[in-house]
């Protein structure tokens, strides 16, 4: 769809032209240690999460303040899923969860701001997300429960004749797990922020722009939805697969 | 899809990117190095921030409030069985001044009931001594009378003889006169 400007006559589209990675600082190649626009949201995102977690409570106070409320109102979100799905010893890696949440929560709204880089939309930065909660809850589930962690893929309520295919489904779904974990919030974000960015491409005609300044502000509500429901859905499928590793018994 | 320019410039200084960009830059294998560098900083970053300075702050300031929380309750709950023993002790004296008070209306009573009592007693004496008396003075009055009426009718009767001319016997009239008094 995105071509060149005269050949649509006005009509650019470049929807997929805010995820493109550049450097800072000139035009040169992107190394690894390269500061890039990834390194300038991840940054802000990570000031963002300072600025209410740290300086919103920074008075400490009893009656709390807006931001302070914020703060406190996260955290018991956070930390009440863990204690719900993970159950009462899952609240020992709570600060972990509060991470990733706070880090998906922040990247996913930072990214709707106007001419801003949406780190979560990248796979590279979901995958790793993914494979980390994926690595971390497979090693846990083997060092709490030793061999008997793999009684996870074994369904002992089922019918015994059932239990070896079934076993085979678990550990195919097991591993599609951190694909689909990560694919799921990448491809929400970048959806999301791409077909905004096509809706703006037809503001650009007279015509139809009241309709595509529209259909761009109801996108962004529902794109603000849908930032804060995947942030969520990540954090309590993480919640859900640390329940499997320190209770694998079905 | 992808802008002309920046596949012009990433086939400049990439080399053969163009191919692969054709479609999404999330599939810019060669880009993952550094977003996976900077996202790992970016994630220490946030998890020491979050578990040295903000989640023991947070939790701290909530512990708070759920102390402060609980002895409000149990002071309020101290208050609301002092205000309790106050209204049994102020609802004791108010019994205790009724009591007192219908103790005191009925020694009163008593008191004035023996003072009238007293006084209808000593009343009713001084009424019967009064009444004694005038009797006797009624009495002595009554006799002076018919004593007069005797001295009378006698001297009467003594001058109506001498006036008939007859010898006045004085034995005789008085005998007569009190014949006829008493008849």
């Amino acid at each position: 769809m995105a071509t060149e400007a005269p050949a649509e006559g006005g009509l650019v589209f470049h929807p997929m032209d805010q995820f493109i990675v550049k450097p800072l600082f000139g035009d040169g190649a992107v190394h690894w240690y390269t500061p890039t626009n990834v390194t300038l949201w991840l940054a802000l995102t990570v000031a963002a999460i300072a600025a209410l977690l740290v300086l919103g409570t920074r008075d400490s106070k009893i009656v709390p303040g807006k931001t302070q409320s914020i703060a406190e109102l996260a955290y018991g979100f956070v930390y009440k899923m863990v204690e719900d799905v993970a159950g009462k010893d899952g609240v020992r890696y709570f600060p972990y969860i509060m991470t990733l949440f706070m880090f998906i929560v922040f990247a996913n709204f930072l990214g709707l701001l106007p001419m801003s880089f949406t780190t979560t939309s990248h796979i590279a930065v979901t995958a790793v997300l993914a494979l980390a909660v994926f690595v971390t809850v497979t090693v846990l589930g083997f060092v709490k429960n030793g061999v008997g962690f793999l009684g996870l893929f074994w369904v002992s309520s089922a019918p015994l004749a059932l239990r070896p295919v079934l076993a085979l489904i678990e550990v195919i779904s097991y591993f599609v797990r951190p694909v689909s974990h990560s694919i799921r919030l990448a491809g929400n974000m970048m959806a999301g922020h791409a077909v905004i960015k096509v809706f703006a491409g037809f503001a650009a005609i007279a015509a139809i722009s009241p309709i595509s300044v529209l259909a761009i502000t109801a996108m962004y509500g529902l794109e603000v939805l849908v930032s804060f429901i995947q942030a969520y859905v990540f954090t309590i499928l993480t919640c859900v697969y640390l329940k499997d590793a320190l209770h694998p018994h079905h | 899809m992808a802008d002309t320019k920046h596949v012009a410039a990433d086939a400049a200084h990439g080399g053969g990117h163009a191919a692969e960009a054709a479609g999404m830059p999330q599939l810019e294998f060669a880009h993952f190095p550094n977003q996976i560098f900077w996202l790992i900083i970016a994630l220490g970053a946030i998890y020491l921030i979050l578990s040295r300075v903000a989640l023991p702050r947070i939790a701290a300031i909530l512990a708070d409030r759920q102390g402060t929380i609980t002895n409000d309750i149990a002071a309020a709950e101290e208050l609301k069985l002092k205000a309790q023993e106050a209204e049994a002790a102020y609802q004791k004296a108010l019994a205790d001044a009724r009591a007192e008070s219908a103790r005191i209306t009925a020694e009163a009573r008593t008191a004035i009931q023996a003072d009238l009592d007293d006084a209808i007693a000593k009343a009713d004496a001084e009424i019967s001594a009064k009444a004694a008396e005038s009797e006797a003075r009624i009495g002595e009055i009554r006799a002076g009378a018919v004593e007069s009426v005797e001295l009378v009718a006698k001297d009467t009767a003594a001058a109506l003889v001498a006036a008939l001319g007859g010898a006045s016997d004085d034995d005789a009239v008085n005998a007569a006169v009190s014949a006829q008094l008493k008849g």
